[in-house]
């Protein structure tokens, strides 16, 4: 047969097309409950990683609470779930799973979006847990903040799609998470945020009340990114936070 | 090499040194700039074009006979990108860790134009078994260069390399750094890639003057 014909070419980009697509395809539909699952997990060992249950050994690891533990781990340390919708509060045990990018989305058409809010207990000590989302360099970055009644952080998690290797993608490092903790996102009674700033004379960030952080090297965006998104979490849980606060 | 004849094991040897992609032939470039801040991402990055490159060869050349050549860049596209998203999905079912660490790769790979250039200029022209050899040979040329500059700028940049610090602490001042060295923070800029990769290329050429075209 003759392969230059035009025929033959249709033919064969049609065919290649249902042969490539029905092996994806098949592909995803089998393995799409393993990874929603790895998913979920995945949620749960950030949010948990976020007040301090995990496995850190040593100065630079990140190690979550292992898989095959978390789901039981997380129903111990979480007490509470819930869901702010505008001016109500409503208890929801699956909040973990609302899809925060969806309902921030809802923002921009004017609707409420449902936000949740993760309660932890550990040792005593409450934390009050919130996700974050925004956008990095090149695509989107996200985490979880944990914080207490004084609206002093008390953990991060940061995670990220495709920031630049060596550089961004190292808002999920040791280093950067940890200086986070301690650092207040009030001044005085403003919700401000905390800023991952270049220079501030604070390399190992001792200053705990300047709502700064020292920045990566070669990573502006991205830590600008951060930025935002900390000041725009702030911003939409304000409301709640300050009931906290004013719970005493 | 006894297993491999001598032109085979040419395919293999010659792109380490004077076919060198990266450092002769000026391909595959983006990739090279983008992720080599670290020496970790480029030996994942280096394995990832290994794999996908020495598979991607042996299905374009299973099929070098079949392909209409007007849409065989089209053909060559979808292999490659079939091939990732494969693996890509079977390492998040099994290997979710490990599947996140590349997530940021994915991309890089489809769009390498080392592997589009191995697919046009030899796999559809030659036998399984010699296209396997040439997409490895070459996959390890790319990552050969990748590494090198990988380790030089963590090294140069951040004083660590693979993520431990092998040069004291710069914040303690311990190791070199009590004798007053810092670490190089330009290193980690992309700029930086292309000095050290035009380097490389100037000490190849020094060492082997046969590369150096005739103006």
């Amino acid at each position: 047969m003759n392969k230059e014909n035009n025929i033959y070419t249709v033919l064969f980009a049609c065919l290649m097309v249902v042969v490539v697509g029905s092996i994806l395809a098949y592909l995803a539909s089998a393995l799409s409950g393993k990874i929603k699952e790895n998913e979920r997990f995945e949620k749960q060992q950030n949010i948990l990683y976020a007040m301090g249950v995990n496995e850190n050994e040593g100065e630079g690891s990140v190690n979550f609470v292992p898989t095959d533990v978390v789901e039981e781990e997380f129903s111990t340390y979480i007490t509470e779930q819930l869901i702010i919708e505008g001016d109500q509060i409503t208890k929801d045990d699956q909040a973990y799973m609302i899809d925060l990018k969806k309902e921030l989305d809802k923002l921009k058409d004017g609707a409420t979006p449902k936000l949740p809010v993760f309660i932890g207990n550990k040792d005593g000590q409450t934390y009050y847990i919130v996700p974050m989302y925004g956008k990095g360099l090149w695509d989107a970055i996200w985490g979880f903040m944990a914080l207490d009644k004084n609206m002093v952080v008390q953990g991060v998690y940061f995670d990220h799609k495709a920031e630049t290797p060596g550089l961004g993608a190292n808002i999920k490092q040791r280093y950067f998470m940890d200086d986070f903790t301690g650092e207040s996102i009030l001044n005085g009674s403003n919700y401000t945020g905390i800023k991952v700033v270049k220079g501030n004379n604070d390399p190992v960030n001792e200053i705990k009340d300047d709502n700064e952080v020292d920045a990566l090297a070669g990573a502006t965006i991205t830590g600008n990114g951060v930025s935002a998104m900390i000041a725009k979490t702030v911003n939409l849980y304000k409301d709640y936070f300050e009931t906290l606060r004013n719970q005493g | 090499m006894a297993i491999l004849s001598k032109k085979d094991s040419k395919l293999i040897l010659d792109p380490l040194a004077d076919n060198n992609p990266i450092t002769i032939q000026v391909l595959g470039i983006c990739s090279a700039l983008a992720i080599t801040a670290e020496l970790k991402a480029s030996i994942v990055m280096a394995l990832s074009v290994l794999f996908v490159l020495g598979l991607g060869n042996v299905v374009i050349s299973l099929m070098r006979n079949i392909i209409p050549s007007k849409i065989r860049i089209i053909v060559q596209l979808v292999v490659v990108a079939t091939l990732v998203i494969i693996v890509d999905q079977v390492l998040k079912a099994f290997a979710y860790e490990l599947s996140k660490t590349l997530a940021v790769f994915v991309g890089l790979i489809i769009t390498n134009c080392i592997i589009m250039g191995r697919f046009e200029a030899f796999a559809l022209g030659n036998g399984v078994w010699r296209s396997f050899l040439d997409g490895i040979g070459n996959a390890a040329g790319y990552g050969v260069i990748l590494i090198i500059v990988g380790f030089f700028r963590e090294l140069l940049g951040s004083g660590t390399l693979l993520g431990f610090p092998v040069l004291g602490n710069p914040i303690e001042k311990t190791g070199l750094y009590a004798i007053g060295y810092e670490n190089n923070g330009f290193m980690l800029l992309s700029p930086m890639a292309l000095i050290v990769v035009g380097i490389l290329i100037w000490v190849q050429r020094s060492r082997n003057p046969a590369l150096i075209e005739e103006n």
